[in-house]
């Protein structure tokens, strides 16, 4: 079967300033694609291309294996949830619901049936009646879903979605949404700046910097393996520990020397990986640096560190030392004795670990 | 804050503050007198007969109330050779202003939608040069227009003075909707687009519902300078589609003999009201809708 969304060498310029370069995406019926980037770096510009609001300067694009480069907005068979949700103040809930079928003059007993269908979905059946203005966010959030959903669509376009909510009202919403997603296989291009929704909720995503894609992927290979340092930085939280160390050949592997401020360098050996330049800058995620004490792997390789500062934060602790001139975090345990002035003898888990090229910053490994 | 210095300064000097409350009133009432005198006068003199105008005190109230003078202003008095009152060239008013008005304040509202919402190559320059309508002097535009109306056989028309009108008003109905639709976000016509509907039908069920205030603005606006016009009236009507403002010029002007004041004063009031219906009407409206651009919500 032909991909649900196709998109081929896509260029859009406005004026003479590239926005896009060289966008190449495709995705399988029921895929849950997220475009990730910080802002500017063109991923809602992307999703109005997907959509038709904007027009593309160069490259193809195919909806349910159609071309669709040029077609307009309503005949893409789409839906997309706006930012600002978009509701027409001056409908109720229900004609918000129902204004695109009665533009494209469905029958209105069908009508009627897939709004009351649509709004058992979303539990807004009391909010009908109301017009936007009288609703809470999270209500019209809801209300802008339903909207999208009505339309049973080949492909939803979320673009931003959650930005508005608070916090707590975020990650309900988050979670609805991906319970959605399993419910109705469907397939979805979600954009956010939240890497952590990127996280929970694709099946693939796409890294995007100043218009160009960093890395596609699913979200275990973007975490585990980033393709370059702004992906190991932008994904995952407390960000990946990026210290420059460096390598030399050993009999069983590689001899991998990280500075310290004061004291010996940091010596551990790496027997997965051979022939690394001299000077590299390794990724390690926090969670690979654990308290010795309690470690669970046979990779670990001990050291005592000194300890800068102790950030407790319920489930984990993070502790903050210097290594290699940078700061870096290790998520330790909540019951750790890790304090802050204190040396603290940590494991290091070079099993996931990343090789970067200082000057390029691609992977090496 | 506000709440501390309040409580603070009622604690303090109440009295000295009461009297600044009543000395705020005594000026504010002043000023108002000051301003509905000629008005008082206007409606008083109506009523009064010329016998009491020529040997009573101006500002006086009558001392017998008499109806003639309007009688006369409405459908006697000679404007010229034609001693029908102003009521024909009130009819002509009404002729010219409300078409007039519908019709620039509906393409005003395309206008603006379209500058607003449907950017294209160009829109800014093409939204400037409207605007520099606004500020074109009446006069600049007599002769050029004159030609246009005779080329296009409206010269002295009624049709012709609400095309005039029309063509003026435009740079103010776009500018007034441009402003009101600017601030409404660009994602709304995103949805509709998505939602299947094209140009006319997103202008006609989301943001046409959405214009209550503006379009109230914009009529009254384009109402009183359409009715209250005098230069156009005069410039390019003939002797029978002359509208009030022109009429009441010349019962005040072509009169031999004795003035009657008092026909004046009340041809005068009965040309002013219907603007200061329409401001009684939907005044409250016009403040809101000025303000709805600039505030949210």
């Amino acid at each position: 079967m032909a991909p649900i969304l196709e998109i081929n060498n896509l260029y859009k310029n406005y004026g003479s300033v590239e926005i896009l370069k060289d966008i190449n995406v495709a995705i399988e019926q029921g895929d849950f694609l997220v475009l990730v980037g910080p802002s500017g770096c063109g991923k809602s510009t992307l999703l109005n291309c997907i959509a038709g609001l904007e027009p593309i300067t160069k490259g193809s694009m195919a909806i349910g294996g159609q071309d669709m480069t040029n077609v307009s907005p309503k005949d893409r068979d789409i839906a997309m949830v706006f930012q600002s949700y978009a509701l027409y103040p001056t409908m109720t809930v229900a004609k918000n619901i129902t204004f695109g079928m009665k533009v494209r003059g469905i029958d209105p007993a069908i009508q009627e049936e897939k709004l009351t269908y649509v709004a058992q979905q979303l539990q807004i059946e009391p909010l009908l009646k109301r017009k936007p203005g009288q609703l809470s966010g999270g209500q019209r959030q809801r209300v802008a879903m339903g909207r999208a959903l009505v339309r049973d669509p080949k492909l939803f376009l979320f673009d931003e979605p959650l930005s508005n909510l608070d916090a707590k009202l975020r990650v309900e919403m988050r979670t609805e949404i991906k319970a959605l997603h399993q419910r109705l296989g469907a397939s979805m291009v979600y954009v956010t700046h939240d890497q952590i929704e990127a996280m929970t909720l694709a099946t693939k995503i796409v890294v995007m910097k100043a218009g160009v894609i960093q890395q596609i992927g699913t979200p275990a290979e973007i975490y585990n393996r980033p393709a370059n340092l702004f992906v190991a930085d932008f994904m995952g939280s407390p960000a990946m520990n990026l210290i420059p160390a460096k390598t030399k050949a050993n009999g069983n592997g590689m001899q991998i020397e990280i500075a310290r401020k004061d004291g010996d360098p940091i010596m551990l050996t790496d027997t997965r990986n051979q022939d690394l330049p001299e000077n590299v800058i390794i990724g390690v995620r926090p969670e690979d640096i654990a308290d010795a004490s309690s470690v669970r792997s046979g990779d670990a390789q001990e050291a005592d560190c000194l300890i800068d500062i102790v950030e407790p934060a319920g489930a984990d602790t993070f502790a903050v030392m210097q290594l290699g001139g940078k700061h870096v975090t290790a998520r330790l345990h909540s019951e750790t004795t890790a304090a802050a002035g204190a040396a603290q003898r940590l494991a290091f888990d070079l099993g996931k670990v990343s090789y970067f090229e200082p000057e390029t910053g691609l992977r090496l490994n | 804050m506000t709440d501390m210095s309040y409580t603070s300064t009622r604690s303090g000097n109440s009295a000295g503050k009461i009297a600044l409350r009543w000395g705020l009133y005594l000026m504010l009432g002043l000023f108002a007198l000051f301003y509905l005198m000629p008005l008082f006068v206007m409606v008083t003199t109506s009523f009064k007969s010329l016998e009491e105008i020529r040997t009573g005190d101006l500002i006086s109230l009558p001392r017998e109330v008499t109806l003639d003078a309007w009688r006369t202003a409405w459908s006697g008095a000679c404007t010229g050779i034609q001693c029908e009152g102003v009521r024909p060239f009130f009819w002509n008013s009404v002729q010219i202003a409300i078409p007039a008005v519908f019709i620039s304040t509906l393409i005003g509202a395309l206008n603006g939608y379209v500058v607003a919402q449907w950017r294209f190559k160009g829109a800014n320059l093409f939204f400037a040069l409207m605007l520099f309508g606004c500020f074109i002097p009446f006069q600049v535009v007599l002769l050029p227009m004159a030609r246009m109306l005779g080329l296009m056989g409206l010269a002295g028309t009624i049709p012709g003075l609400i095309f005039v009108h029309v063509i003026y008003g435009l740079g103010f109905t776009t500018l007034f909707f441009r402003n009101y639709y600017v601030s409404i976000p660009s994602e709304l016509t995103k949805a509709a687009k998505v939602d299947g509907a094209g140009f006319f039908r997103i202008f006609w069920s989301v943001f046409l519902p959405l214009s209550l205030p503006i379009i109230v603005v914009t009529v009254i606006w384009q109402f009183t300078q359409i009715w209250n016009d005098f230069l156009f009236g005069i410039s390019f009507s003939q002797a029978g589609t002359q509208p009030v403002t022109v009429a009441l010029n010349n019962i005040v002007n072509s009169t031999t003999g004795i003035k009657a004041y008092n026909v004046d004063m009340a041809a005068a009031i009965i040309a002013a009201l219907p603007t200061l219906f329409v401001y009684v009407v939907a005044g409250k409206y016009f403040v809101r809708g000025l303000t709805a651009g600039s505030v949210k919500g």
